[in-house]
């Protein structure tokens, strides 16, 4: 307990809490794209047979908690604390979801960024002793988001140059204290950043900096420099916002190099009618908790480090001509090597 | 003839509408709305007319000719029964339009959901 | 409160920061989006010409066969839009598919299928012309409006 726990703007998780499993649900676009083997369910009807968008997207989520906590061969009982969150006004995907659990709930809103301010907020308490088995789960929806966003599924809409397309889908992890394979080692906290890019249509160009002031200060209070990393994952910035991160890393003097890969990007790899790549609290979450969690746990990837990038916007906002808020949060993984024999 | 002409005509209609997004970086519900607008007073200035003379559905169908439907609507019944015409003539030529439209969206929607 | 120098340095910062984003952010394929929306458009325009032919064969005006005209034009899109088929067209062709009135039409129907699900009077009824309402709205303002200049003038 004696270490140091806040190290310049950067936190970290002395006890090593662990990542111990993922629950990740897609819809049938995330299953076109490159990162579909890594999913453990692939929904074909992204309505789910239900009769909204918004009890559609309840369903993702609630299946991804159970697969996670199946996967961790828990009961809901167990859990000890659940945090969440979603695009949805007054995040109701979440605690319509968490009130079909016995865990207590805190509900979360950091947009698309909320996958990793989850991950904090879980192992931070799971790290302090408040909870020994805590969930963090998020979710987004393509229907959903795009009424409560932009328009009318049906009204006749030419996607713009820069367009992201939303992924349907939720992630579920499981944190729990003690020796697991995946620890949750450091995490470094977004500070919210506004360069007055105003146009909807450009979400990366509005998350860029974020994601650049988080990795910087990341690796400046950690003393560390992209190549400790096997994997450097954003979340959702697209292809153009990738190019702008790696322009502005460039610049502080910290290029990003080939570790990096975006979620956004990556999710809809070769998919047409996405635009410059997926968004959505749920872009991330799926990628970390399908692909980067098993990779880990596969021992493919020793250290990972996983930056979401959220656009805390609302259509109000936009409509009254604001520009576009941004955040990341960073979360660094770590394989424990002698947690390999105990798992 | 006339078919070569409404298409050019219309496209052309269409193809400023493009530049007004791409170009002048205009929101579509902004750039209807210019549209219905620049109908309305060309045809205050006697000019839809000519248009629709000459090109026919090519005018008549972008919905410029909406807002030249309307005022010419309001303009020929304040001629034939005076002020109170400027208002029941709006939608001489585009309440028909408007209460299909109703009916029709009333009726899809009860039978049709949205799809991705 | 925020020091008026360090506001100026915020905003030079944020022009900074468009310019470097201009250069990454790609242009839309203009060419290619004009080409799409004046051939979408023109076709739908012969379309229209078709249907205003066959109303002007039976007798009818040109003044007369318009409002059944442009009644058919929104039938046929609003049975693409129910069919869940407008929306690609208007994907390719952008204004070509919008500035008709069939793209008018279709903003009508598909707010009343997307709202339905917050019922049939707040949702579908209150909503269904959440973007086709400005149209009629400045439509209406600016057409009255010459109209009756041109009337009191007596051009």
């Amino acid at each position: 307990m004696g270490e140091q726990r806040r190290i310049g703007s950067s936190l970290r998780f002395a006890s090593r809490p662990a990542i111990v499993a993922t629950g990740t649900v897609v819809g049938p676009m995330e299953a076109k794209g490159p990162l579909t083997q890594w999913f453990d369910t692939v929904v074909d009807d992204a309505m789910y047979g239900e009769r909204t968008p918004e009890k559609a997207e309840r369903r993702f989520m609630q299946d991804a908690i159970d697969i996670a906590l199946g996967n961790a061969s828990l009961q809901p009982e167990n859990v000890h604390l659940m945090v969440g969150g979603d695009l949805l006004n007054q995040i109701v995907t979440s605690a319509f979801t968490a009130a079909k659990y016995p865990a207590p709930f805190l509900g979360l809103y950091g947009a698309c960024s909320t996958c990793t301010e989850g991950l904090i907020v879980a192992a931070a308490m799971v790290d302090a002793g408040y909870a020994d088995i805590a969930v963090s789960v998020t979710s987004s929806h393509y229907q959903s988001a795009e009424r409560q966003f932009r328009y009318p599924i049906e009204l006749n809409i030419q996607r713009k140059a820069t367009s992201q397309y939303t992924v349907t889908g939720a992630g579920a992890m499981v944190v729990a204290r003690g020796a697991g394979k995946v620890a949750v080692t450091e995490a470094t906290i977004g500070r919210v950043l506004d360069l007055g890019i105003k146009d909807p249509n450009q979400m990366g160009p509005a998350m860029a900096p974020a994601a650049a002031d988080t990795l910087f200060r990341h690796f400046a209070d950690l003393g560390r420099t992209p190549e400790y990393y096997d994997l450097i994952l954003t979340g959702d910035l697209g292809s153009v916002g990738s190019s702008i991160l790696h322009e502005l890393m460039r610049k502080r003097g910290v290029p990003l190099g080939d570790a990096h890969r975006d979620s956004g990007a990556w999710i809809f790899q070769g998919v047409p009618g996405t635009g410059v790549g997926g968004s959505g609290c749920a872009c991330a979450a799926v990628t970390l908790g399908g692909y980067v969690f098993k990779q880990m746990m596969a021992n493919e990837l020793s250290r990972a480090l996983v930056v979401a990038t959220g656009a805390l916007l609302s259509s109000l906002t936009w409509q009254q001509g604001e520009s576009v808020p941004a955040v990341a949060h960073a979360v660094a993984l770590e394989v424990q090597p002698q947690a390999a024999a105990t798992s | 003839m006339d078919y070569l002409i409404a298409f050019l005509v219309g496209g052309a209609i269409c193809a400023i509408g493009q530049i007004l997004i791409d170009v002048a970086k205009m929101q579509p519900a902004h750039m209807l709305v210019l549209f219905v607008v620049a109908g309305a007073v060309l045809s205050g200035l006697g000019l839809y007319e000519r248009l629709i003379d000459f090109a026919g559905a090519g005018a008549l169908v972008p919905v410029s000719g909406f807002g030249h439907s309307i005022a010419r609507g309001a303009l020929l019944e304040a001629e034939r029964i005076g002020f109170l015409g400027l208002f029941t003539g709006a939608f001489e030529f585009t309440g028909m339009g408007v209460a299909v439209a109703v009916i029709l969206a009333t009726v899809i929607a009860l039978v049709a959901n949205p799809k991705a | 409160m925020t020091h008026p120098g360090k506001k100026k340095q915020h905003a030079d910062e944020q022009a900074q920061y468009q310019r470097l984003v201009a250069v990454h952010v790609p242009k839309p394929p203009l060419v290619r989006n004009l080409v799409a929306a004046f051939v979408v458009g023109g076709l739908i325009s012969v379309l229209g010409q078709a249907v205003l032919n066959a109303f002007m064969s039976t007798g009818m005006a040109l003044d007369e066969a318009s409002a059944p005209t442009l009644a058919t034009m929104i039938l046929i899109s609003a049975v693409l839009t129910g069919l869940s088929i407008y929306h690609h067209v208007g994907e390719f062709a952008g204004a070509g598919a919008a500035v008709p009135i069939t793209g008018f039409a279709n903003t009508i129907v598909a707010a009343a299928m997307d709202f339905k699900r917050e019922g049939f009077v707040l949702g579908m009824g209150a909503k269904m012309f959440i973007i086709a309402g400005p149209v009629i709205v400045y439509g209406i303002v600016a057409g009255v409006l010459v109209s009756a200049i041109r009337w009191w003038t007596g051009m």
